[in-house]
């Protein structure tokens, strides 16, 4: 096959970003100059103190929350892990021992829902359908005297369909039941605020919008019961030990600050350029589209190739200069291909052939149709020799 | 990509003997579409020497690579010696695969063994039927895999 490297197409946004130079140039002097503990008395550790409190009001300030509300961990996971502990332990303080989430979560949240499970939690896990929604009718419906939370994401990291999430943080609250939403694949092209969403836990996570890995936040709003998983000092106002990573923290809230005042840009960017895309690769005879058509992530593009394995795709794009994932079984070390492709239907062997593109703005439509292309060789190769190909469609 | 070798990535990226044999001696096909690999594997037998062999594969990178080297390693080789191909073989042939796709080292060894049925079936040459078992490596936990 021809192999093209002088493209350079990073089309996996979904799995981490590029660092934004306003970023690090934010966290910079955290590593040479505001190098203090927050903890300590010293200048050097109380303009750390300064640094951080300056991070926390701003991250606040995005969220429309209030600073208070803002603890900052590890991550995405960690944030949903915590999140949900949280809310468990409040329903057990309660009596109350059920959880609903929907099929398509997060393995930090799935994961986790299992955790509970084992103690003694009932999970109700909402059926999505082929679109990938839910609605806020699916989700009262499953509401019952012994719910105590429900978790469900802002956007799907795979297929990045969007929830409808105001309408069910509303019914959350008329059934006065505790609601998390994981807003980690959200942060930069959908508008996050809390007050609107009536959300009473919300996970970020700084390196999916082009913040540095390693940091995230939970949102937690005042008067939701919060556990500690991390044991030790006192930071974080008791909820979370460890000091405190400032330069991560620092470059989150610059990182956020700027995707949420480029936003409207970048979603006005990735839009057109988001339909020429599934458009062109519509176009390949019997491939896919997964996840609804109009309530998706504005960057997210998942299709699936009938008579392909994703790996093999991933590798030979991957040759021609365009770094995508897949929900493939083999691409993940698990033997069973992606849950959320399974949830909306797609058979195991088409699962398999799955291929999830994640646009940044900065892609060109000359890329876009280089992707196209490259797409349509790749699929068309594997199709001519795939036993599996032949023998539905040869 | 460090996940490969260059020699799978090369078996991966130029496979050899790729295709149909029309009028094969055997033919051999395992895997199953639900667990994401089907091999298929064409032999041209002659005077009990293997003459040719291709094959058709839908599969990841790995198995891809392991039906082109299994091909490979037997062609020109007498039946008795293709039936004693092992997947380590086939994995030392590529210099290694990771641990959790050595099942596709043991796809392109049963390929070829039922191949080799089909071509004894047809024939009517009587074989012991003892090693030319399929055992279903397919769907099995990760620790099956890494034999």
């Amino acid at each position: 096959m021809r192999i093209l490297q002088s493209m350079k197409i990073y089309a996996d946004n979904a799995a981490t970003t590029r660092l934004s130079q306003t970023a690090l140039a934010a966290m910079m002097p955290c590593f040479s100059e505001t190098y203090g503990n927050p903890s300590s008395l010293h200048s050097v550790g109380q303009k750390a103190a300064e640094a951080l409190y300056a991070a926390r009001a701003a991250i606040a300030k995005e969220l429309n929350c209030d600073a208070k509300e803002i603890y900052f961990t590890s991550g995405g996971s960690e944030s949903d892990n915590q999140a949900l502990m949280s809310g468990a332990a409040w329903g057990a303080k309660k009596g109350k021992k059920q959880i609903i989430s929907t099929a398509i979560e997060h393995h930090a949240v799935l994961h986790t829902l299992d955790k509970l499970k084992k103690q003694g939690f009932s999970v109700t896990l909402l059926p999505v359908g082929e679109a990938g929604l839910v609605s806020a009718a699916q989700v009262e419906e499953a509401i019952g005297p012994d719910t105590c939370l429900v978790s469900v994401m802002t956007a799907n990291n795979e297929i990045g369909t969007i929830q409808p999430i105001d309408e069910i943080g509303a019914v959350c609250k008329k059934h006065g039941v505790l609601f998390h939403t994981d807003a980690v694949q959200a942060a930069g092209t959908l508008p996050i605020d809390v007050k609107q969403s009536g959300v009473d836990y919300l996970s970020l996570s700084a390196h999916k919008f082009h913040g540095p890995k390693g940091t995230g936040v939970l949102f937690a709003r005042k008067g939701a019961m919060l556990e500690t998983l991390i044991e030790g000092g006192a930071q974080e106002r008791g909820k979370r030990a460890g000091t405190e990573n400032l330069p991560g923290i620092v470059g989150m809230a610059a990182a956020l600050h700027e995707a949420c005042e480029k936003r409207e840009e970048n979603v006005a960017k990735l839009l057109p350029l988001r339909e020429r895309l599934i458009e062109g690769l519509a176009k390949i005879p019997y491939s896919m589209l997964n996840g609804d058509r109009n309530m998706r992530l504005p960057g997210n593009v998942n299709f699936c190739f009938e008579g392909v394995e994703g790996e093999s795709l991933l590798l030979l794009l991957d040759d021609r200069g365009i770094e995508a994932s897949s929900g493939s079984a083999c691409t993940s070390g698990a033997l069973d291909p992606s849950h959320v492709l399974l949830a909306i239907g797609r058979p195991h062997e088409i699962a398999h052939g799955s291929l999830r593109l994640t646009i940044a703005p900065d892609i060109t439509e000359e890329e876009v149709d280089y992707i196209i292309a490259s797409v349509g060789e790749v699929v068309a190769y594997l199709r001519s020799f795939s036993p599996l190909w032949k023998k539905t469609h040869g | 990509m460090a996940l490969y070798s260059e020699k799978v990535m090369d078996h991966f990226r130029h496979p050899r003997n790729v295709g149909v044999i029309e009028n094969a001696d055997g033919v051999g096909e395992v895997g199953n579409a639900k667990c994401g690999d089907i091999m298929k594997i064409y032999l041209k037998i002659e005077n009990d020497i293997i003459v040719d062999a291709k094959f058709e594969t839908f599969g990841c990178g790995s198995a891809i690579a392991s039906s082109s080297m299994a091909t490979e390693l037997i062609i020109g080789k007498p039946v008795s010696e293709a039936l004693a191909l092992t997947n380590k073989a086939v994995v030392e042939a590529l210099d290694g695969l990771p641990a959790h796709k050595l099942h596709c080292s043991v796809l392109a060894e049963e390929a070829i063994k039922q191949a080799l049925k089909d071509y004894y079936d047809r024939h009517g040459i009587a074989y012991d039927p003892k090693p030319l078992e399929p055992c279903d490596t397919c769907c099995l936990p990760e620790q099956e895999h890494d034999r």
